[in-house]
């Protein structure tokens, strides 16, 4: 039996963990997603980094106020149905202010097979907005890197919640097999 | 059947933070951030006043950052309770200076004492249990308290305790309210920077 190649990600996805790392992110917790695959698995690889896996978005917040709280910087991977997970607790970041930078792949985004996907994809970047978040959306594989720059510079520079969406057609429509 | 038990958060709390050196305390929503404050007020407690569930979370962050201080969350049921997944992930690292303990009354003391699942025989140890945590207790006694309090400030294990007590609304004593404040003094008491 051969081993199956390692799928090569696109380039933007590999363009991601450095810039983390130039700002000094020591923890990478997520709830996967195929556009964070090549982020996750990095980190896995990195001694520089504690990457976790998360049963649900939320504890990403207080597992990142907590880490702040003890002087070292994260972010937080997910899917755009994560976010409506985060929401009430989303006020930790508020009420307290914390470095908070989530990045977030877009499902019901754009050429969306399951239709499921989309109420939440839709409310996504809305909901981001309604609970104090700054949100910036890449459609663009060139746009990536520029704006996961720019949040990670206001959110750990101002102690705010900055979020980057990754929008679905840079991942490429998801093949389904009947 | 509804199950309570007979301890005296506040005697627990108490017993729990004496000559606490350099614990670090996180608090759950409600009555466990009203317990800390009985016991006095610390640069080092970090109250939560809301994000009901994340009182784990955020220990467990500051205590994978801070390996070489204990990290107590003092958490209650129903806080527990909707973070659930949050030990699970935990049992991923076990940071071994990270104690979760419980004051479990098997009731939802802030909204008017409707019972809780603990209060329905679902035992939280177990949960913790089964998310590979070394120690494990149902505390019913305050000698099992200080053998918690003896491991905790040991950071001999990542540890659970679900300790039993008394269903009753003490008088509160409310801790600050400010989130920035209690942020920043806590990480001026630990030798941090704000931004």
């Amino acid at each position: 039996m051969t081993a199956v190649p390692a799928e090569e990600a696109p380039s933007w996805q590999d363009e991601i963990l450095p810039i983390l790392k130039s700002f000094d992110v020591r923890h990478l917790v997520y709830v996967p997603d195929a556009g964070h695959a090549s982020a996750i698995r990095e980190a896995e690889k990195d001694n520089g980094i504690t990457s976790l896996a998360l049963t649900t978005e939320e504890e990403g917040i207080g597992y990142l106020s907590g880490a702040w709280l003890g002087g070292e910087r994260g972010a937080l991977l997910m899917q755009s149905s994560g976010v409506g997970n985060c929401l009430n607790t989303l006020a930790l970041q508020t009420m307290t202010r914390f470095p908070l930078l989530m990045l977030v792949t877009m499902r019901g985004d754009w050429a969306e097979f399951n239709p499921w996907q989309n109420p939440m994809g839709q409310a996504t970047e809305a909901a981001l907005k309604l609970m104090g978040v700054r949100t910036w959306r890449a459609d663009q594989p060139e746009e990536v890197a520029h704006l996961v720059h720019g949040a990670a510079t206001m959110a750990f520079n101002g102690d705010e919640a900055c979020a980057v969406l990754l929008g679905q057609s840079l991942i490429g429509e998801k093949k389904w097999v009947k | 059947m509804t199950m309570t038990g007979s301890l005296d958060r506040r005697a627990v709390t108490a017993k729990l933070l004496e000559d606490r050196g350099d614990l670090l305390v996180v608090t759950g929503l409600g009555s466990p951030s009203y317990d800390a404050m009985a016991a006095g007020d610390h640069d080092l407690n970090y109250y939560l006043w809301a994000a009901m569930g994340s009182a784990a979370t955020v220990g467990f962050g500051l205590a994978m950052t801070q390996r070489e201080k204990p990290v107590l969350v003092l958490t209650g049921d129903g806080e527990m309770l909707m973070g659930l997944g949050a030990l699970a992930s935990i049992g991923q690292k076990l940071p071994p200076n990270l104690t979760i303990a419980v004051l479990d009354n098997g009731h939802y003391g802030e909204t008017g004492m409707q019972t809780s699942h603990t209060g329905r025989d679902i035992e939280l140890a177990r949960f913790a249990e089964a998310a590979n945590f070394p120690w494990t207790r149902v505390v019913t006694d305050m000698d099992g308290v200080s053998d918690l309090r003896s491991r905790m400030q040991s950071q001999a294990g990542t540890s659970f305790a679900a300790i039993k007590i008394a269903a009753e609304n003490l008088p509160r004593a409310l801790p600050p309210r400010d989130g920035v404040h209690v942020k920043n003094r806590f990480r001026a008491a630990l030798g941090l920077s704000t931004i």
